[in-house]
């Protein structure tokens, strides 16, 4: 298939603005889902530091969780609870898209397949609380 | 009474004449029925007829009269005044692709893309036609039927903003017909479209998902996309973990 090609020269070329994010309301989730990972990234370095803290010492573990219970840490964390949140929705979200699945002959809907995985979700964070209120106690 | 009037700004671009595209605005005749590529044939014919702008078959088969209504873009032959008025529609060519003149885009980007992914039957062998047709199932068919339905309108380029910042980025359309191919089981030319696969290809891709959300055929390109994420990794997998059970 060869066809005549304009003029290159003659062809107007628009650039994408830098705010092209902020043009629509699902470009702009979609930057709030990409935005998402450097916040549980942050959560699982702060994570990460409090295991190494054990490895100091039961007095090295005990100040630094008390530096995270400064106002400024929770509100750190509560944010990354919120962006985690988000992350898992959409996840759920693109999974029903990226695995269909059939029963027999017929294609389950999406929105079913995320509800299913959203409530399995919640199930296990409810059994990993319950775990952790019972162990605490 | 005077017939109720819509106003429609329309991007003009003069190859030669125009430094950078303007703006110019266009009271036409509101009619319930019409769509906003009658209005354009309206201005044509009765108004300014210097405007410039694709269309051909105006019922959504043909994927000629893609541009952009209020940003969005659309199918102008399905996009109808009603949805706007009274407020004023502003109609501009497809984004992400250069403009040729007023609402026209060159889209030779596009189809140079389009055939690196070889949208058609790949045989190792072809078999005689006395011997009849490739056979398939419903069950075959319904792998892939939804991608066949593709009229090439380009929309899902225009909305897919990977492609605007990444123009080497192979884009939702293309990968989305070869991998209607690839999962035609009549088919045997997967390797032959190893650029699906490249970093130009899926891996551009980080999964806004607009480009299922305008396409005017429900075709799907996101879940193409990510899907073939998934098949390619598996089969890197494969190959890694079981180098002897290539095919």
């Amino acid at each position: 298939m060869t066809g005549t090609r304009p003029d290159p020269s003659k062809l107007y070329y628009r650039k994408m603005p830098a705010t092209w994010w902020l043009q629509k309301q699902s470009y702009f989730l979609f930057m709030l889902r990409e935005l998402s990972s450097v916040f549980i990234a942050l959560f699982l370095l702060v994570y990460l530091y409090q295991i190494y803290q054990l490895t100091q010492g039961p007095e090295a573990y005990v100040a630094f969780t008390r530096r995270l219970s400064s106002p400024g840490w929770i509100f750190f964390n509560l944010i990354a609870l919120l962006f985690a949140m988000y992350h898992s929705v959409t996840w759920f979200q693109s999974t029903a898209v990226v695995l269909p699945v059939r029963l027999g002959e017929r294609l389950v809907p999406r929105q079913i397949v995320t509800a299913l995985h959203i409530g399995a979700w919640m199930v296990v964070s409810l059994g990993v609380l319950i775990l952790f209120l019972a162990l605490k106690g | 009474m005077a017939e109720p009037t819509i106003t429609l700004n329309v991007t003009r671009y003069r190859p030669g004449q125009d430094q950078a595209p303007t703006t110019q605005a266009y009271a036409v005749p509101y009619k319930q029925d019409w769509v906003v590529l009658d209005a354009l044939n309206h201005i044509k014919d009765q108004i300014d007829g210097t405007l410039s702008y694709r269309w051909s078959c105006r019922m959504g088969v043909c994927g000629s009269c893609g541009m952009m209504v209020n940003g969005t873009p659309k199918l102008t032959c399905a996009a109808f005044l009603r949805d706007y008025y009274p407020r004023e529609i502003r109609v501009e060519p497809l984004v992400n692709f250069p403009i040729i003149r007023d609402l026209v885009i060159d889209m030779s980007d596009f189809l140079d893309k389009l055939k690196s992914v070889k949208p058609w039957i790949i045989r190792k062998e072809e078999k005689p036609v006395a011997q009849g047709e490739y056979l398939q199932t419903p069950a075959e068919l319904e792998a892939f039927h939804q991608f066949t339905q593709c009229i090439n309108c380009m929309l899902c380029y225009a909305a897919c903003p990977v492609y605007g910042l990444e123009p080497k980025f192979l884009g939702p359309a293309a990968i989305a017909l070869g991998y209607r191919y690839n999962m035609d089981s009549r088919d045997q030319g997967k390797e032959q479209r190893a650029v699906i696969g490249n970093h130009d290809g899926i891996w551009d891709c980080t999964f806004v998902g607009e480009c299922s959300v305008v396409c005017p055929k429900d075709v799907d390109p996101a879940a193409a996309i990510q899907r073939s994420k998934v098949d390619t990794t598996k089969n890197w997998f494969q190959s890694i973990l079981m180098p002897w059970g290539q095919r």
